[in-house]
C-alpha cells in the first residue's frame, strides 16, 4: 500500500468521518501544558469527569473530611519523627537537655524520643501536631461514623463502603495504640504492658502467643521494633489503601444528600467539584491542619519526659490509654475479679478475656453487620440516596443511642479514678454505678430516643398541618384568645413530608392449602417479629388529602368575621402565606 | 412592671436570671457558711510543752482523749512524733473540720509558735520522728552534673515508690472508697518529708531505713524541679494523662472544627 496520501474516488464515501474527526479535534480545547500531558497520559476524559462531580453541601459531611485531612497530617509529620526516632529497646544513658532525667537508663526508643522534645528544632511541636493529630482523626472517625449511621447512609448501594469505614476506624484505633506504645516512657510501657495482659488472657494458647509476639518473656526487646513497623509500614499501608477505596466508593455511589425540594434519589443537588468544592476542600485542608497546629502549639499531650523511662516495677496513677482504647480499659475496670478460674491446669482470665479480646472484635463486628441486619428486617431491596432524618427512623436511631450509651458508660469507667477525685467521690461506689449502668443505661436509652423522635415526628406532622406557631396572641373581639399559626412553605413543607414511614411486615409465608409450613415459614416468623420491633411505633407523614383536610379546617373557621387581621401578619410577610389560625379546638 | 414585663423574653434574661440566682445564694452562703472559731489560744506559758498541752486541750482533746489516749473518733497519739503534729496541723488536715474518710488540706489554724508548742507536747508523750533537719529538706538546686544526677535519682525514687498514687507528675490519684493521695504541688519541702516519715492517714510510712534521709531529700528535690521546669509544651491540662487529652479532644478540636465545618458549609459558592 502507498504512503502517499492522495484523493481517491472512494475517499468521498468517507468525508463525513474526516469531518466527524475534525470536528472531535475542534472540541478539544487542551493546550498547553495540559494538552501535553493529555496527549500522554489521555487524563482528561477523567479530570474533566471528576471536575463535573457534583457534591452535596452540609456541615455534616466534612467531618468524614476532618478524619482525611487529619490523617494526611499525621502521614506528613510521622515521616518528619522517623528523621529521629530509634525504634530500638537497647539502653543507653540519657546526656541531653532535660535536667530530672540526666544520667538515668533507658531504651534508645525513649532517649531518641525525649531527643525530639528537647533537643531537635521544632520536633517537640511536631511531635505534639503529629499526636493531637491522631487523637482529632479518630474522633472524626467515630463522629463521621455516626453521622453516616443516624441518618441511614449507609444504606443500600453503600453497605460495603460502610465496612470499609468499620474496618478503617479498628484500624485507626490500632494504628494509634502502636504508635503511642513507641515511646517506652511509664505510660506507654504500661500500655503495652495491658496488652500483653490482654494476649496472656487468651483461654490455653494466651503465654505462647506473647511469647510469640513478644519475642519471649515480657517486656523484651523485640516488641518496639515490631510495632514500629507495624505502625509505620503495615497499618498505615492498609490504611491508605482502604481509605483509597473509601473514597473511590464515594465518587461511585455519589454522595447522599439531605431530603429538600428537588432532591431525590436520581439526582445530586450541590456544586462541582471543580471550581467550588476542590476549593471549600482545599481551604478546609488548611484549616484544620491549622487547627491541629494552633492545638498542638499551646497545648501539652503526652509529656513523656514527665512519665520518665519504662521500667516494669514503676506505674503512675492515673494510667489510662488514649481515648479511643478508653472503652476496652473501662470494661477491665468493671469486669469482676472473681470471674477467674482454673480448671485441668489452665487459668481462664475471664475477668479480662471478655474486656479485651473479645470486645474488641465483638463492637467492630456489631458495627459491621447493622446495615445487612436493617436491610433484612425492612426486606428493602431498593437503593437510597436520600438521607434519613434521624428522627424518621426512631428505632434505629434508638438503636444507635442505646449502643453508644452503652460504648459512653465503658468509657466513661476508664476514668474512674479521676473523676473520684475530680468530683470527690468514691472509686468503689462509681465502679459499681457504671456496673449497673452498663446494662440499665442502654434500655432507658433507648426509650427515651425513640419517645423523642416520635414526639419530634408528631410535632412535624402538626406543623404541616397547622402551621408554625408564631407566638402571636390573638385577641377576638367576642373576647377569644388564640394563636396565630403562619402556614409552611411549600419548600419547608416538602421536608417535612418526604419520608416514608415504613409499616411492619405483614407474614407471606404461612401454611399452604394442607396446613403444611412453608419450609421459610420461620424464618419469615423471626423477621416479622424484628420488623414488629421496629416499625410498630410509627407516625405517617401528612399526606396531601390530610393537608387539604386540615386547610378547609382553617378556611372554615377564617370565615367568622374577624378584625386587624391584616394588621397582625408581621411586615413584610409574603402573599402566599395566608394565616391560619387554630384554637384549642383542633390545636 | 411593664418594662421588667417587655424584657422577659429578652435572649439574656435567661443568663442575667441564672446570674442574679447564684449571686443571691453564693452571697447567701458567705453570709450563713460556718466562720472559723476564734478560740483564743494561751499565748504566755512558760514552755512549749505546757503551752501546747493547753492548746491540745482545748482544740485536739475532743477527738483524742484528754491524755491523747485516743478515743472512739481519733486515734492514741502517743508515740506519732513531733514530726506528726507538724504535718498535719501545718498543712491544716488537723484540727479536723469534719468526720469524713480523709482529712482534707485545709487553711492552717495556728502560728509556727503554737503548732511547735503542740509537736513539742505530743513528742513529750512518747518518742516517735522528730521533725526534720534542716539539711534534708533543702532542696538541691538543678545546675552542677551531680546536682542534676541526685534530681534524677529522686526521679527514679519517686518513680519506684510514689507514682503509684501521686501519679507521675505528683498531680495525685485516688484511693479506694473515697480515699486519695493529694497532689504535691505546692507542698513544702519539710511537710513531704514529714509526710513520709510519719505515714499520713493512707500512706505507708517511709523510715530512714527503707529510703535514707538523702534520698527522701532527692525526692524532694526531684518535685521541686519538676515543678519549677518550664511547661515546655504548653498548657498540662492538670497532667491527668491521657482522660484530660481525650476530653480536649472530644470538647475543644472536635468543636472548633465542627464550628469551621458549619461556617464553611454556610458560605455560599
Amino acid at each position: 500500500m502507498s504512503t502517499i496520501n492522495e484523493t481517491r474516488p472512494a475517499d468521498a464515501l468517507r468525508s463525513g468521518d474526516r469531518q466527524a474527526d475534525e470536528r472531535a479535534s475542534a472540541t478539544k480545547p487542551l493546550g498547553g501544558i495540559a494538552g501535553w500531558m493529555d496527549d500522554r497520559l489521555g487524563g482528561a476524559k477523567g479530570v474533566s469527569f471528576l471536575a463535573k462531580k457534583v457534591f452535596p453541601d452540609h456541615w455534616s459531611f466534612m467531618l468524614g473530611e476532618i478524619a482525611m485531612y487529619s490523617m494526611i497530617v499525621c502521614l506528613l509529620t510521622g515521616a518528619f519523627l522517623t528523621f529521629w526516632f530509634v525504634p530500638s529497646a537497647s539502653q543507653v544513658v540519657y546526656d541531653g537537655s532535660y535536667v530530672p532525667l540526666q544520667g538515668v537508663t533507658m531504651s534508645d526508643a525513649y532517649r531518641s524520643t525525649l531527643g525530639i522534645s528537647f533537643d531537635i528544632r521544632g520536633g517537640l511541636l511536631i511531635r505534639q501536631i503529629h499526636h493531637w493529630a491522631a487523637l482529632i482523626f479518630v474522633v472524626s472517625v467515630f463522629v463521621h461514623m455516626a453521622r453516616v449511621f443516624f441518618t441511614g447512609a449507609f444504606r443500600k448501594p453503600r453497605e460495603i463502603n460502610w465496612v470499609f469505614g468499620t474496618i478503617l476506624s479498628l484500624l485507626a484505633c490500632i494504628e494509634g495504640f502502636a504508635g503511642y506504645s513507641l515511646p517506652d516512657d511509664l505510660l506507654s510501657g504500661t500500655g503495652i504492658r495491658a496488652m500483653n495482659g490482654f494476649i496472656q488472657s487468651a483461654p490455653v494458647i494466651g503465654s505462647y502467643l506473647s511469647y510469640f509476639i513478644f519475642g519471649g518473656a515480657f517486656p523484651g526487646e523485640a516488641i518496639i521494633p515490631r510495632l514500629y513497623s507495624a505502625h509505620v509500614l503495615l497499618i498505615p499501608a492498609i490504611l491508605v489503601g482502604l481509605f483509597t477505596a473509601h473514597i473511590l466508593l464515594v465518587f461511585l455511589h455519589k454522595h447522599t444528600q439531605f431530603p429538600g425540594p428537588g432532591r431525590t434519589n436520581k439526582n445530586v443537588v450541590g456544586y462541582p467539584l471543580l471550581p467550588v468544592y476542590i476549593a471549600k476542600a482545599g481551604g478546609f485542608f488548611f484549616i484544620v491542619f491549622g487547627v491541629i497546629a494552633l492545638i498542638s502549639a499551646v497545648v501539652t499531650i503526652n509529656p513523656i519526659w514527665a512519665y520518665g523511662p519504662y521500667d516494669p516495677s514503676p506505674i503512675t496513677a492515673g494510667s489510662q490509654p488514649d481515648w479511643y482504647m478508653g472503652f476496652a480499659d473501662g470494661a477491665l475496670r468493671l469486669l469482676p475479679g472473681f470471674l477467674e478460674f482454673e480448671t485441668f491446669g489452665f487459668t481462664w482470665s475471664m475477668n479480662i478475656f471478655p474486656g479485651s479480646l473479645v470486645l474488641l472484635p465483638l463492637m467492630w463486628t456489631i458495627i459491621g453487620v447493622y446495615p445487612f441486619v436493617e436491610a433484612w428486617v425492612t426486606g428493602d431491596k431498593r437503593e437510597h440516596h436520600l438521607l434519613d432524618r434521624p428522627r424518621n427512623a426512631p428505632t434505629r436511631t434508638a438503636i444507635g443511642i442505646a449502643g453508644i450509651s452503652m460504648y459512653v458508660v465503658l468509657f466513661l469507667a476508664a476514668g474512674n479514678d479521676l473523676m473520684a477525685i475530680k468530683l470527690h467521690l468514691s472509686i468503689n461506689d462509681i465502679t459499681q454505678t457504671l456496673r449497673v449502668l452498663f446494662f440499665v443505661a442502654p434500655p432507658i436509652a433507648f426509650w427515651i430516643t425513640k419517645r423523642i423522635c416520635l414526639s419530634l415526628q408528631r410535632a412535624d406532622r402538626q406543623k404541616v398541618l397547622h402551621g408554625r406557631e408564631t407566638g402571636t396572641i390573638w385577641r377576638h373581639a367576642d373576647g377569644r384568645f388564640e394563636e396565630i399559626h403562619a402556614p409552611l412553605t411549600p419548600d419547608e413543607r416538602w421536608v417535612l413530608v418526604q419520608h416514608e414511614a415504613h409499616e411492619p411486615l405483614e407474614l407471606t409465608a404461612g401454611k399452604d392449602a394442607n396446613g403444611v409450613d412453608s419450609p421459610i415459614a420461620g424464618k419469615e416468623r423471626l423477621r416479622a417479629k424484628f420488623s414488629n420491633f421496629y416499625f410498630r411505633d410509627r407516625v405517617a407523614p401528612a399526606t396531601p388529602s390530610e393537608l387539604e383536610a386540615a386547610h378547609h379546617e382553617h378556611d372554615d373557621h377564617a370565615a367568622v368575621p374577624d378584625g386587624g387581621h391584616e394588621a397582625i401578619e408581621p411586615a413584610g410577610a409574603s402573599q402566599e402565606r395566608e394565616t391560619i389560625k387554630a384554637d384549642k379546638q383542633h390545636g | 412592671m411593664n418594662a421588667l414585663a417587655a424584657r422577659r423574653r429578652h435572649p439574656a434574661a435567661i443568663a442575667v436570671l441564672l446570674l442574679l440566682g447564684l449571686l443571691v445564694t453564693g452571697g447567701a452562703y458567705s453570709f450563713l457558711a460556718p466562720k472559723d472559731a476564734n478560740a483564743a489560744a494561751p499565748t504566755a506559758a512558760a514552755d512549749d510543752v505546757a503551752q501546747g498541752k493547753d492548746l491540745f486541750i482545748a482544740n485536739c482533746a475532743t477527738c483524742h482523749g484528754v491524755a491523747a489516749q485516743g478515743t472512739k473518733s481519733g486515734p492514741s497519739l502517743v508515740g506519732v512524733g513531733a514530726a506528726s503534729v507538724d504535718f498535719q496541723v501545718g498543712t491544716g488536715r488537723m484540727p479536723l473540720a469534719g468526720p469524713n474518710v480523709q482529712a482534707p488540706q485545709n487553711k492552717v489554724k495556728f502560728d509556727d509558735a503554737q503548732i511547735s508548742a503542740l509537736a513539742a507536747y505530743v513528742a513529750s508523750l512518747g518518742p516517735g520522728p522528730a521533725i526534720p533537719e534542716e539539711k534534708y529538706t533543702t532542696v538541691i538546686e538543678p545546675g552542677t552534673p551531680e546536682n542534676n544526677k541526685a534530681i534524677a535519682e529522686g526521679g527514679q525514687i519517686f518513680r519506684v515508690n510514689c507514682a503509684m498514687c501521686h501519679n507521675f507528675a505528683g498531680a495525685g490519684g485516688a484511693l479506694t472508697r473515697g480515699k486519695y493521695a493529694p497532689a504535691l504541688e505546692g507542698t513544702t519541702p519539710k511537710h513531704i518529708y514529714e509526710a513520709m516519715v510519719t505515714g499520713p492517714q493512707s500512706m505507708p510510712v517511709f523510715n530512714d531505713m527503707n529510703l535514707t534521709p538523702e534520698a527522701k531529700q532527692k525526692v524532694i528535690s526531684y518535685l521541686k524541679a519538676q515543678e519549677n521546669e518550664t511547661n515546655v509544651g504548653g498548657l498540662t491540662l492538670g497532667n491527668l494523662g491521657p482522660v484530660s487529652e481525650g476530653l480536649f479532644a472530644w470538647v475543644f478540636a472536635l468543636g472548633i472544627l465542627i464550628g469551621c465545618a458549619v461556617w464553611l458549609g454556610k458560605k455560599a459558592a
